[in-house]
């Protein structure tokens, strides 16, 4: 007993100061959130004054309605594009190492780089820049996580039951809605809520696809504005809001992809 | 199989379609760019030149891209010496809870870049928690000035790439056959010796993997110097972010890019390469 327990001390305690790092700076920021003073320095009370300060802030407001709009309608696009892409890439016969580097690429490629070759892009074809070109920007990154998720679950994807279905005369349209599309559902899913979260928190290339004005803001924008020059109380309050929206959608992603890999 | 030829590229064809329109046709427009000079007012006029890539190589320049890569090693090594005991306790923990730690290990990955950072303005600031902490311990002496340093920068760097290093590395331990090492302590290799001869040399794959990402992704990283390093220390990603949005120099912008991106590649390329050779050796040593 005792033996087994200092063989796996060290493990633990390696375990504890990693997950103590990663998440006591988070932590700090949340709990300081319903501080009613806002300061670190000093514990004066609990209150969530800093929270309805930000309701009172048509900045902030305004911001966090520029990002919604522009994560829904990049979830939207990346979602069916990078299923289709999924599917596509799945079902070929032979691997293409093109298309394999083409839907990788945005995955690993330095977001300042694809940041400003969209702006010399989107400036070159004389397009007014605003919301409109930074949903373009996210679906490259948004779909090819998408792809990346649904092909994990269709590596394990019985085609048989395709066939199967079309053998018992369902058409193509058909099999897709009734056996494809059921299966792969978990993992659309899963791809979309991990799409909007990173479209909700991408700050690099929305910065630079956003064009003049503040009218096309987003909310990490705005973040970035505010922690220029240190700390803002209010931001410790939509730190936390955006995390826990970040972490929900991410854990309920994280379920979905579970439940499919048990069969 | 209801997939007849054509349908897969059919599939395919409205994603293909969006990122060789968005990423592949802008990131070749930009580095177009890099070969024409910029224009008396800014923007670009079409004569050819090299001068823009002569300039990268310009001393003041060089020295900014060594200066960077300095800081960008630093952090990469330290977030490996970090990662891997970690990663080493989580694929030693119980089967059923290493999904859950790993997920754990990984969801501030996912999470907004900008409050991690902010997170440690609030940390190391002069009238931040850790100096109130060592004033509450009895610390009478000047705030430590810990923000807009170097080490707050490298700092950052870590905190924010963690995860990810973790999880590359994890992911070449949980794929290790543990009869490999049982083999070495039965021939009589300590725990030390089995784990830098047989545990890793095995790994280092991910470690590279982990590794090649920090790096690219510090090295042309411009938030973090700005938030920690209040704009004192420049990295590649700042000085490209100064020729697009405030010199309005296009070219030489487009040419550190094109910097960014090859070293990028050379580095995976290597990455690849030593992936390769890794397995390859394993193969062999299988078949002897």
């Amino acid at each position: 007993m005792s033996a087994a327990l200092s063989r796996k001390l060290p493990g633990r305690i390696v375990l504890v100061l990693v997950f103590g790092f990663l998440y006591l700076p988070i932590a700090v920021l949340v709990l300081l959130s319903f501080n009613d003073s806002g300061l670190p320095t000093s514990w004066s009370g609990f209150s969530t004054r800093w929270y309805g300060a930000l309701l009172a802030n048509t900045d902030i407001l305004r911001a966090a309605w520029n990002t919604l709009i522009v994560a829904v309608f990049a979830t939207v696009i990346s979602t069916v594009l990078g299923t289709l892409l999924a599917l596509g890439m799945e079902t070929r016969r032979r691997k293409s190492n093109g298309l394999e580097a083409l839907a990788f690429a945005p995955m690993v490629i330095p977001d300042i780089v694809l940041a400003v070759a969209l702006l010399t892009f989107f400036s070159r074809l004389g397009l007014a820049m605003g919301l409109h070109t930074i949903i373009i920007s996210h679906v490259i990154f948004d779909l090819a996580f998408v792809c990346s998720v649904v092909r994990a679950r269709l590596k394990h994807f019985d085609f048989s039951i395709v066939e199967a279905s079309r053998d018992l005369g369902a058409s193509g349209w058909t099999t897709f809605w009734r056996i494809t599309f059921p299966v792969l559902l978990p993992s659309i899913v899963a791809g979309a809520l991990l799409a909007f979260t990173l479209s909700v928190d991408e700050f690099i290339i929305a910065f630079f696809t956003a064009g003049a004005g503040r009218s096309s803001i987003t909310l990490p924008m705005q973040i970035y504005s505010m922690i220029r020059f240190g700390i803002t109380p209010e931001v410790n309050a939509l730190a936390t809001i955006v995390m826990g929206v970040s972490a929900t959608a991410l854990l309920i992603s994280q379920w979905l992809n579970r439940e499919q890999q048990v069969p | 199989m209801s997939f007849n030829a054509t349908r897969p590229t059919l599939l395919a064809a409205p994603g293909v379609a969006w990122l060789v329109a968005f990423m592949v046709v802008p990131c070749l427009l930009v580095l177009s760019y890099a070969f024409f000079q910029r224009g008396v007012w800014g923007g670009v006029e079409y004569t050819f030149t090299l001068e823009n890539f002569a300039r990268v190589a310009d001393p003041l320049y060089a020295k900014i891209f060594l200066n960077s890569a300095r800081i960008a090693l630093t952090a990469t090594v330290v977030a490996i010496l970090i990662a891997y005991p970690a990663a080493y306790a989580i694929s030693r923990a119980p089967r059923m809870t290493q999904p859950i730690l790993l997920f754990f290990a990984v969801l501030p990955f996912w999470s907004n870049y900008l409050i991690r950072t902010y997170a440690w303005i609030v940390l190391l600031n002069r009238e931040g928690l850790i100096n109130n902490l060592l004033r509450a311990l009895g610390y009478t002496g000047e705030p430590l000035s810990m923000l807009y340093t170097e080490s707050a920068v490298i700092t950052g760097l870590v905190y924010n790439y963690l995860p990810f290093v973790i999880l590359a590395i994890y992911s070449t331990l949980s794929r290790l056959n543990p009869e490999l090492m049982e083999a070495s302590r039965d021939l009589g290799a300590g725990p030390v010796r089995t784990f830098l001869r047989v545990t890793l040399p095995l790994t280092l794959p991910g470690v590279a993997a982990g590794g090649v990402f920090v790096f690219v992704l510090s090295i042309g990283n411009f938030v973090t110097p700005a938030l920690l390093g209040g704009g004192r220390f420049q990295m590649v990603g700042n000085l490209v972010y100064d020729q697009f949005l405030t010199a309005n120099d296009w070219p030489f912008g487009a040419a550190l890019g094109a910097a960014l991106i090859l070293t990028m590649i050379v580095l995976l390329l290597l990455q690849a390469r030593a992936t390769a050779h890794a397995s390859g050796e394993r193969k062999g040593e299988a078949e002897r």
